[in-house]
């Protein structure tokens, strides 16, 4: 009986509408807490932080972000690479232009950069919906990823057509650039993620996520009781993709250090979409999941190969990996459409009445 | 009928039958070929409980989506609280008090009943995105303030045991009481009730009656009802529009509609 709720009374409406109301989640969110913020940093090394905290905690994030549009308000988006994109471009931008400035607050306000150009492209949305919305956002994601090839000033006309990130500081710490560590980008990464992830919850949890879920679950039933649903739905996607664009601007300044136009490509909206769809739609907590699972898998099973001896090719490795992922994703979508989330919620509900399950 | 023991309450309801919350004047309305509305002129005074009866396809729903500006009629004018209205929009019927239930449910499916009923204090609520994103502080006790009320919503009708549910989890007739207390959340002055009782066994029915009397009489809601049950109908309202076609073919207290010929033709005299 691990969640064993009994003697755990909610006296006022405002313990009740904690995120975490039981004993046992917050002890376990404090233990996540102390992994991540201790034991990584202390224990991990260099190849773990870069390879999979960094990159998960930022996948996680634009996962956040898409959960929002399309997991809480219900507006299907293709255009989350584009955004992220977007993000990355204008914190390029920002910094060549404000090079003393903090590069986290850069960071956070090329988020302002790809809400607009998210608000732009979302307002479609009050005439289409489902899968032309979709395709309406597909559409953003090929004209911005034509913009970031052909648009010379983007990239400050670099031979190359990419973007190097320079050496940059936040509080007298070089947190990007050649020099960076990754023990400082990734501290960063996760101070990021962490603030952004609890504003979202109390987002959602309120009187924004509730009209963004009555939109979702009915349009016309949310619209006759007074939520004017352009609005409402250019305020998801201007959020979701302030989300997506730091979340980008990370994934380049504080992760790859160098990126062009095909690291936003098409691909990128898909792996985050997935990992939407795997971790749970409309479950902040999901898209941890998903993102961990979409990012970290392949890795670990990457590395099976060779921690058994077998000699196969690294393509062999890829296209297996490939195929299990793929087959994976379909099967928990059979076994379980909501996602992890739900997996998880259901497993809770388990070990509660554990080992009297009546 | 199956109501006639209703109690009321307060015996005798004081009201003010006088003063005209919502007039609707030469109103029709059509889709393409169809006139779902021809001239309907009728009013609804504060504090009544005022029926809408007609067969199936006359006009009833159609009626409503035009009192709450969903639909825009082609011809005529909606006097709302003494002010003009050529065009009605549902933000502006939502914001200055008209709450409506559907006839098809229409409930947010994903959502609690508590977050359903929360749901109808959206435009009520006012702190901004900032302060939600910080949560604590305002936006808090603004959340707080309106859970209290919604609370007191939820216990009225009697569905506290269903709060953490799921609504797409209820059976029928719980989904409808829910959809009630979501219009009572935004506590309108006016509230329009599109078959609350259809597809209900006869207890369910009587529960149903028994809260719409109450809303009336302890909040003093004013409501427009439609509904198939002539039983329900006669005990519950006040005055009664009868629609067929799209026509108004009567309108009177409850005494008067019975006799009226064309009334028992139309729809009495098939139905029952
Ligand atoms: N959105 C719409 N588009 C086309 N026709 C409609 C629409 N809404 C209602 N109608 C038509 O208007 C008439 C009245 O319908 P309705 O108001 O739903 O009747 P009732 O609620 O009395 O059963 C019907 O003939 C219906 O087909
Ligand atoms: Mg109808």
């Amino acid at each position: 009986m691990l969640y064993r709720e009994t003697g755990q009374f909610r006296t006022s409406y405002a313990a009740d509408q904690a995120i975490f109301p039981l004993r046992q989640d917050r002890i376990g969110l404090a233990a996540i807490a102390l992994v991540a913020a201790l034991a990584v940093p202390l224990l991990a090394d260099d190849f773990f932080i870069n390879t999979i905290m960094i990159p998960f905690l930022i996948f996680a994030l634009a996962s956040i972000g898409l959960n929002l549009l399309t997991g809480y308000a219900g507006l299907l988006s293709l255009g989350t690479g584009a955004f992220m994109g977007v993000g990355a471009y204008a914190c390029y931008k920002l910094t060549t232009f404000f090079p003393e400035v903090n590069v986290l607050l850069l960071i956070l306000l090329s988020g302002f950069f790809s809400a607009g150009i998210g608000f732009v492209f979302g307002l479609p949305s009050l005439r289409i919906k489902g899968f032309y919305l979709a395709v309406a956002t597909l559409a953003a994601q090929f004209f911005l990823d034509w913009c970031f090839n052909r648009i010379g000033w983007l990239y400050n006309y670099n031979a190359s057509g990419a973007i190097e990130v320079p050496t940059r500081e936040a509080f007298g710490i070089v947190l990007t650039g050649p020099t960076a560590t990754p023990l400082a980008r990734y501290m960063a990464v996760l101070a990021l993620v962490v603030l952004m992830t609890w504003l979202a919850s109390n987002l959602v949890r309120g009187r924004i996520g509730r009209s963004w879920m009555m939109v979702r679950d009915m349009d016309i039933a949310a619209e006759l009781m007074g939520i004017r649903l352009l609005r409402t739905k250019l305020l998801a996607f201007a959020v979701s993709s302030f989300y997506c664009g730091v979340a980008g601007a990370m994934m380049v300044f504080l992760w790859l250090g160098a990126a062009e136009a095909s690291s936003f490509g098409i691909n990128v909206s898909f792996q985050v979409l997935f990992m939407v769809i795997i971790g749970g739609l409309g479950s902040l907590l999901g898209s941890f999941m998903g993102a961990a699972f979409i990012w970290i898998l392949p890795i670990v099973i990457r590395a099976v190969p060779a921690t058994l001896g077998l000699d196969i090719g690294a393509a062999t490795v890829e296209h297996v990996s490939f195929m299990l992922v793929g087959g994976l994703i379909i099967f928990i979508l059979i076994a379980e459409p909501h996602g992890f989330a739900r997996l998880w919620q259901v497993a809770k509900q388990k070990m509660r009445t554990w080992p009297f399950p009546y | 009928m199956g109501l006639m023991t209703l109690e009321r309450p307060g015996g005798k309801r004081r009201r003010h039958l006088d003063e005209v919350l919502l007039a609707l004047e030469g109103v029709s309305l059509r889709f393409g070929g169809v006139n779902a509305l021809s001239d309907i002129s009728f009013d609804i005074r504060k504090g009544e409980i005022r029926a809408i009866i007609g067969p199936n396809g006359a006009g009833k729903s159609s009626m409503l989506n035009v009192i709450n500006g969903f639909y825009q009629p082609q011809e005529g004018t909606i006097r709302w609280k003494g002010r003009e209205r050529r065009r009605m929009n549902p933000y502006l019927a939502a914001s200055t008090g008209i709450g409506r239930t559907f006839q098809n449910i229409a409930l947010f499916k994903g959502m609690s009943t508590l977050d359903n009923v929360m749901s109808g204090r959206a435009l009520k609520m006012r702190r901004g995105l900032f302060w939600q994103l910080v949560w604590i502080g305002p936006a808090r006790r603004e959340e707080i303030e309106h859970r209290r009320r919604v609370e007191e919503i939820i216990d009225f009708l009697e569905i506290e045991h269903i709060r953490r549910t799921p609504v797409g989890k209820l059976p029928y007739g719980l989904q409808k009481r829910v959809e009630l207390a979501r219009a009572l959340a935004m506590e309108p002055e006016l509230l329009l009730l599109d078959e609350p009782m259809a597809g209900m066994n006869l207890e369910e029915k009587e529960d149903m009656a028994r809260f719409i009397l109450e809303v009336n009489e302890q909040f003093g809601t004013t409501i427009a009802l439609i509904e198939h049950d002539i039983g329900v109908v006669m005990d519950l309202s006040d005055r009664i529009v009868v629609l067929d076609y799209g026509r108004m073919i009567a309108d009177g207290t409850p005494q008067k509609v019975r006799r009226e010929q064309a009334v028992i033709d139309a729809y009495l005299g098939v139905a029952h």
